[in-house]
């Protein structure tokens, strides 16, 4: 087992390392290199000033020495001026550049600076980072015990008439994304002109314009049930579907085993079979789902704080994406590429510590 | 004039829809007359649920077909704005309307005045044509690569998969926001992967009739000419256009619009992966039967047990993934028009559309809410469409 862990995070590490560089090589290609240069210094730049503005922050080495650099491993540009004065990476503003470190890289726990919101990215990504973990933890709490117990109601008598409904409703919910059930919930619920808002303030059942706000904006101070639903609804909706056909697929094939049919035929209760003897055992596959679920939820994480204009995690993917916010788009990377491939790692072992029958050599 | 009413626009729709309503009915009493006699595809009708998938699906088809190509159904062209109707509500009459006008806006006006049911209508084409194709090019891909990697194992599956994984690691949002913008597209790099990613069903097929007619020689080359010319000069025209880096071929049948390409290209890439993973897991599995062992006993050669002996016997759940992985795609591409990526904005396809609409969304939702209604029912009639293949492949 401990080698086994060892070899993923050996891959793992391999993996983040492939990644990261094809990003770094993406965005530091040179008409990408070129429009930060115009968006940094002015729009109406020659290409020579271009090049020189580019060759002044080392933004002209060779893509793997950039990118050693901005690992950590190489010791990072600096550029002389005529008169004496040098810039580079690592200098932050009014510091003696004889002080400042050579190396600043990623190891050293320097995630660099960002040129769009003009703060460091280190302190960007964990305030970001919160605000979608909060959003993230609703939605879990929502979409896992909905999708477990429909999985398992559809799973437990399978070809009845609420399996039929139930797998139709996760079908219809899989086939949902997020933009298009987003816009349906706004415009259904949240529009003051249409939908079901001004039928309910004619009738006085709610006080403000609309039932659920159509932004999230004010949910990062203060997250609410009218602010936060639709967000947490939009993204637990399209997930949920995923998961309870998995719970119904295991729980269906668990019903169908040779000691649950010896629990009916020894005369337990129906309830007893399903609450006591199948459940666990049906759960086994679901977990694992749930956890690679994470890493499919951060593209509706992107989709829905866009959408909703909730400034979390996805919604600075998309602005530094957007504005070629190289530094932040990297760490950005980083953080998702870490994710996704510990989600895959905590499921792999947890599939093992809770299904003894299957041994890893 | 006074703007018509809820059921009247309902009536108007479905007038409209006509050649749909005759050709669906048509195909569905041709297919269930002889659905004995045609294998899975008429098994299908035995199931409601796949059969209510299909209808949906093929709806759009339809649709997209008559819409795109003949130019039907749309009541106005896709960019035709007409003054007076910015933003006006479902059933608005066209304001000056002239003999030979469609007289209403069935579904409204959009934030440029143009008709919002036409652009849906005209929004299908450019689905349909897109995303069974790129999902059939992710196919060939995962397939070409899938078979080997499950079959000889070893250092080839260790490497390919350790890359499947990269692909997969990525945020899919992530990726498109690299590969789709403007000043990747000036670099090339689209082309090149458009260049590498073309070339696997030229490998395919070649392989294909290579392994089947080893024997037969004259038959081969007969089988490969016939085959391999046509797709080599489909090829080189869909990756050569003129003033771009790769620009070397004197024959070009036609050129792909950049964004088009782009958003092609990035969809395969996304997709192909998973269809390795699936293909390379169905051989692992398949691998170990005796028809297997019995064609290795044979002597015959690694390719042709693969292609002809294993793929064959892979083909139920590669079907159904096939159905389900077009709806994904289909979901892809509303993404990228989502976030603005590829597509020109003016482009009438759901995504964009869905990005246009929803920055009125509180104020004017009906701009939105039919191309979120057409990607909804497309993409839920794959997945039932799916489900019901699945069900009627698993009976026997």
């Amino acid at each position: 087992m401990g080698l086994f862990i060892l070899r993923r995070v050996g891959v793992m590490i391999l993996t983040a390392l492939c990644l990261t560089y094809i990003v770094f090589f993406m965005t530091n290609l040179y008409p990408n290199l070129e429009k930060l240069a115009k968006t940094q210094g002015n729009f109406r730049m020659s290409d020579e000033a271009v090049a020189s503005w580019l060759d002044k922050r080392g933004y002209l080495q060779s893509t793997p020495k950039k990118y050693a650099e901005w690992l950590g491993v190489a010791p990072s540009y600096r550029y002389e001026d005529p008169d004496g004065k040098v810039i580079g990476r690592c200098i932050d503003p009014g510091v003696d550049p004889a002080d400042a470190p050579n190396f600043c890289g990623i190891l050293q726990g320097y995630w660099g600076y960002s040129t769009v919101f003009k703060d460091t990215v280190a302190s960007i990504i964990g305030t970001r980072l919160g605000l979608t973990g909060i959003l993230m933890f609703w939605v879990f709490v929502l979409m896992v015990p909905t999708a477990l117990i429909l999985g398992v109601l559809a799973g437990m008598r399978e070809g009845s008439r609420t399996d039929r409904t139930l797998s139709t409703i996760s079908i219809a919910s899989t086939a949902t994304p997020e933009y298009v059930s987003g816009v349906i919930f706004i415009a259904l619920l949240a529009s003051s002109r249409f939908g079901i808002s001004p039928i309910l303030k004619e009738w006085g059942w709610i006080d403000g314009r609309t039932l659920f706000k159509g932004t999230a904006t004010s949910a990062m101070e203060n997250p609410n049930f009218e602010n936060f639903f639709l967000p947490v609804l939009t993204i637990a909706l399209y997930g949920m579907g995923y998961i309870a056909r998995m719970t119904r697929a295991s729980m269906a094939e668990v019903m169908t085993a040779q000691y649950i049919r010896t629990a009916r035929l020894k005369g337990v209760k129906f309830s007893n079979i399903v609450m006591r003897h199948a459940l666990r055992n049906a759960l086994i596959a679901p977990f694992t789902v749930i956890m690679l679920q994470i890493p499919w939820l951060l593209n509706g994480v992107v989709i829905v704080e866009t959408l909703f204009n909730y400034k979390g995690f996805g919604w600075t993917l998309v602005q530094a994406a957007g504005n070629n916010d190289i530094e932040l788009l990297l760490g950005v990377s980083v953080v998702s590429v870490i994710v996704v491939l510990v989600t895959q790692l905590i499921s792999d072992i947890g599939y093992v510590f809770l299904n003894p029958r299957i041994r890893i050599s | 004039m006074e703007p018509i009413g809820f059921f009247d626009i309902l009536t108007r729709m479905a007038v409209q829809f006509t050649p749909v309503w005759i050709s669906l009915v048509a195909l569905f009493a041709l297919s269930i007359t002889f659905k004995r006699r045609l294998g899975l595809y008429g098994k299908l009708f035995d199931s409601t649920i796949g059969m209510i998938g299909f209808a949906l699906v093929m709806f759009w088809v339809f649709t997209g077909v008559y819409a795109g190509a003949f130019d039907m159904i749309a009541t106005f062209g896709p960019l035709e704005q007409v003054s007076g109707m910015k933003n006006k509500l479902p059933g608005t009459p066209l304001s000056g309307a002239e003999a030979g006008d469609y007289p209403y806006y069935l579904l409204g006006g959009d934030n440029l005045a143009r008709d919002v049911f036409s652009r849906m209508v005209k929004g299908a084409w450019i689905v349909v044509q897109i995303a069974p194709l790129a999902t059939l090019f992710a196919f060939m891909v995962g397939i070409t690569l899938g078979l080997p990697a499950g079959y000889y194992g070893g250092k080839l599956d260790t490497f390919l998969s350790f890359l499947a994984n990269l692909i997969l690691a990525f945020p899919v949002i992530l990726l498109f926001y690299l590969l789709v913008t403007p000043e990747i597209v000036m670099t090339g790099l689209p082309q090149f992967m458009a260049t590498v990613l073309f070339f696997f069903p030229i490998i395919f097929f070649g392989v294909l009739i290579q392994s089947r007619y080893r024997p037969q020689p004259q038959k081969k080359w007969i089988w490969l000419a016939a085959v391999l010319i046509p797709l080599l000069i489909v090829y080189i025209s869909a990756i050569n256009a003129k003033g771009s880096k790769i620009a070397f071929s004197p024959i070009d049948l036609f050129d792909i619009p950049p964004g088009i390409l782009v958003v092609f290209v990035s969809v395969v890439f996304v997709n192909s992966p998973t269809v390795f993973r699936i293909v390379r897991g169905l051989t692992l599995d398949i691998k170990t039967r005796d028809y297997v062992a019995a064609a290795q006993t044979r002597g015959e050669r690694p390719w042709y047990i693969m292609l002809w002996e294993i793929l064959p016997n892979a083909r139920g759940p590669l079907i159904v993934d096939f159905c389900l992985r077009i709806g994904y795609t289909t979901i892809l591409l509303g993404t990228l028009g989502f976030f603005g990526l590829g597509l020109p904005p003016e482009s009438p396809d759901w995504g964009t559309t869905i990005n246009e609409g929803r920055k009125l969304l509180a104020v004017y939702p009906h701009p939105a809410l039919p191309p979120a209604f057409a990607l909804l029912t497309l993409v839920l009639g794959l997945n039932l469409l799916a489900d019901g293949l699945r069900e009627e492949s698993l009976r026997d």
